[in-house]
């Protein structure tokens, strides 16, 4: 009995460590999970699509159903994309809303796996950049150039590195919603009045004040502690206090002796006085870390823009209750990542027509600013009206206007995801080991920079 | 026996429901369980990014994998978190279902209680202890806010600290299952054999120290698979708990497979490094399949 058992449990641990290999396997537990959560979205936005069909004209018979997969599940990003679904279905087709709970680094192994065992969607979030690359020099997804070319896409859009990274070979394949930037650092006025120190206007100032917090018994610097915030609070550490210069050079032309050098120490040693200043933050989520911004019991935060929602949950408003330093106040710098649509290649014609009519919907000025002004984000397109934005979506647009030498690529539109993957590891260990010093987590950067693609 | 032919045949199609009956699980065996291995091992010796490639690039993936500090950080703690586990996991089951052998009073009430986290996943089992142990909600905040303000305890935020407070909810979790497998296997030992020994006077301890743990060998290596199988593949309870954090101080193998295959998008490296987690099963099944057969055909 005892040893059927066993034989029984031998099984069961095969099956355990031969999984990660079975790609095919996988990809098809994937696809059904996603069905599955594709289905309960649709329930849970059929009121919405049920007022579009009343409110609008008489649904044509030409209408069809697109399945779009994105991963915007919060509040505001439901709202923004409650939007989109909106101005589709008034074209007489169907939006099937198919959100993927969690973040991004949990929605795109699903899609990828979907698009990849040939099950695609009609539509699917990416974020710009590289993530989506090999799908595409696979054949998997559409080519959208012509519907490009015959509404001015390269006219239209700004700014222009946007459209270049859904650019492959001189084809285009996919259509930017928004423009989300993160080099800002969010300050509570309440905190330094508080404290009875004036609101810094750039970082150093803020590195000066943060004796005076921290006496005035609070934390100067609140820091979620999952590794994508620590990445994230160095990188823009890089881009802000180095400049847009120093962070092209290092992540788009893979400088290793301009990385070994002195500009770039400058931000290891800075790296290492805000793993200092956030030391007492022992929150997890960004959100809590906001929250403490938000009360005044820390300093200030570097996050990205999607921040703003929570403060207007909040109901304070930029200026008065919180201030907004766009890349740290040093540079006037915004990375223009943010999410873009891609088209998997189906074989249904009806479906690809209205794959079409879907992007360019996207794109109009109507439906920009409505989506734009839920998410929080900036329109890709210049043209649209925007006097209803605060003080830092202001802030934000000016520097926008400044043209391309204000505004960097993501880091993953310059590095494929394995050399950033690397890089990111290396920023997470570096905030969670003070005996790490700056100059040998220097040394392993120039290393990784070398070797990156 | 002139001709042998008929012999064969009649003993091939024995028991040919049976056989029928297994075919589908043999062929899974083989498509999914070896030759999705071969597979793994394959690719792990190429440069797949995205897509599986057969761009055949050597041992340059495992080359990689041996100097990525995360890599040695998640092997470290595997070892750390596996020694401490195993030993501690059988060594609290054992007392414990020792503890319930002794005839007690409620005994099904107490073996409820200890095996009920087993029925959490270690998901659930990951928030709870995550909550638990931070500082601000959970244990150093209560000690606290009853006076003791100069209390330390917050092994999740400590780089140095973490894989013990991740072992701690693991224990929590795991130990009734091992107390109920070791409590079958001492309610399997005959009656007589403590008889004997109260007749020659042997103290309890050292009854069951040299007499019913060897023969409770069964159930002891039974115990040992499943958890070691459970130390190697630990994964939802990290990205519940840390999410590998802080930093990189709680990474794991298995967390490393996953994130390199499907977010750095690097299938190479992935599978260069579930190529390694397999070596100590291999190490660990073989030995005990041999051992099993090699009995087998001998009794």
């Amino acid at each position: 009995m005892i040893r059927r058992t066993m034989n029984a449990l031998a099984a069961v641990v095969v099956v355990v460590f031969a999984a990660p290999g079975c790609k095919k396997g996988g990809d098809n537990k994937a696809a059904e999970t996603k069905t599955g959560s594709g289905e309960m979205a649709k329930a849970g936005s059929g009121s919405d699509t049920a007022k579009a069909g009343s409110g609008g004209e008489t649904a044509k018979p030409a209408g069809v159903d697109l399945e779009v997969t994105h991963w915007w599940t919060s509040g505001g990003e439901a709202a923004a994309v409650a939007e989109l679904a909106k101005a589709f279905n008034a074209t007489g087709n169907k939006w099937v809303d198919g959100a993927i709970a969690g973040s991004g680094d949990v929605a795109r192994p699903v899609m990828v796996s979907r698009i990849q065992g040939g099950k695609p969607m009609a539509a699917t979030q990416f974020n710009h950049g590289r993530q989506a690359e090999e799908l595409v020099q696979a054949g998997l997804m559409r080519d959208l150039t012509d519907l490009a070319t015959k509404e001015h896409w390269k006219d239209i859009i700004r700014p222009a590195s946007l459209l270049e990274s859904c650019t492959l070979n001189g084809k285009i394949y996919c259509v930017p919603v928004n423009i989300h930037s993160q080099q800002w650092l969010w300050i509570s006025n309440k905190a330094f009045s508080d404290a009875g120190v004036p609101i810094p206007t750039n970082w150093d100032e803020f590195v000066k004040a943060a004796p005076a917090l921290e006496k005035a018994g609070k934390i100067p610097l609140a820091q979620g502690r999952q590794s994508w915030q620590e990445t994230l609070t160095f990188q823009v550490l890089l881009v802000a206090l180095a400049g847009p210069e120093a962070y092209r050079k290092v992540f788009g032309d893979k400088d290793k002796a301009f990385a070994a050098g002195p500009e770039i120490t400058k931000v290891f040693q800075a790296a290492e006085q805000a793993r200092k200043l956030s030391a007492k933050s022992t929150v997890q989520e960004w959100n809590q870390a906001t929250t403490m911004v938000i009360k005044g019991d820390a300093g200030g935060q570097i996050m990205g823009d999607w921040v703003r929602g929570e403060f207007q949950v909040a109901g304070q408003t930029a200026g008065k209750d919180y201030t907004c330093l766009p890349g740290l106040g040093v540079h006037d710098v915004l990375q223009t990542g943010g999410d873009a649509f891609y088209f998997p290649k189906l074989t249904d014609e009806a479906k690809s027509k209205a794959q079409e009519t879907l992007a360019s919907v996207m794109l109009s000025k109507e439906t920009q600013v409505a989506f734009n002004l839920k998410k929080g984000s900036l329109p890709v397109r210049g043209d649209v009206d925007l006097s209803a934005a605060d003080d830092c979506m202001k802030k934000g647009l000016a520097i926008l206007a400044k043209g391309p030498s204000a505004i960097i690529p993501a880091p993953d539109q310059l590095m494929t995801a394995d050399s950033n993957t690397q890089i990111n590891d290396l920023f997470a260990e570096f905030f969670a080991k003070p005996e790490m010093t700056p100059k040998d987590a220097q040394k392993r950067f120039v290393a990784l920079v070398a070797s990156a693609k | 026996m002139t001709d042998p032919s008929p012999k064969r045949r009649s003993r091939l199609f024995r028991n040919l429901n049976a056989k029928v009956a297994s075919v589908p699980m043999i062929v899974t065996a083989l498509v999914i369980f070896v030759g999705c291995t071969v597979w793994t091992i394959v690719y792990s010796f190429t440069s797949s990014k995205l897509l599986p490639r057969l761009d055949f690039v050597g041992l340059e993936q495992y080359r990689r994998l041996w100097v990525t500090p995360r890599w040695l950080v998640a092997i470290k703690n595997l070892a750390i978190y596996g020694t401490l586990s195993l030993t501690f996991s059988l060594v609290m089951g054992f007392l414990l279902a020792a503890l319930m052998d002794q005839k007690i009073r409620f005994e099904n009430t107490f073996r409820t209680i200890f095996l009920y986290p087993f029925a959490l996943s270690f998901i659930v089992t990951g928030l709870v202890w995550q909550w638990i142990l931070n500082p601000s909600f959970g244990i150093q905040g209560i000690v606290r806010s009853l006076g003791w303000t100069s209390f330390h305890f917050d092994p999740l935020y400590n780089a140095d600290l973490v894989i013990y407070g991740l072992l701690i909810a693991a224990l929590w979790q795991g130990t009734g299952l091992v107390m109920c497998l070791m409590l079958a296997g001492l309610r399997s030992i005959d009656e007589d054999i403590w008889k004997a020994s109260r007749l020659d006077g042997i103290p309890t301890w050292k009854t069951y120290l040299f007499i019913v743990i060897p023969m409770m060998r069964p159930v002891l290596i039974t115990t040992l698979v499943i958890i070691t199988a459970g130390i190697v593949r630990v994964y939802d309870l990290v990205v519940a708990q840390t999410s590998g954090g802080p930093g990189i101080a709680s990474e794991v193998p298995a967390k490393y497979v996953y994130d390199y295959m499907f977010l750095a998008q690097n299938l190479g490296q992935g599978l260069a490094a579930s190529t390694m987690m397999l070596i100590p099963v291999i190490i660990l099944i073989v030995p005990w399949a041999y051992f099993q057969f090699g009995r087998n055909r001998r009794g």
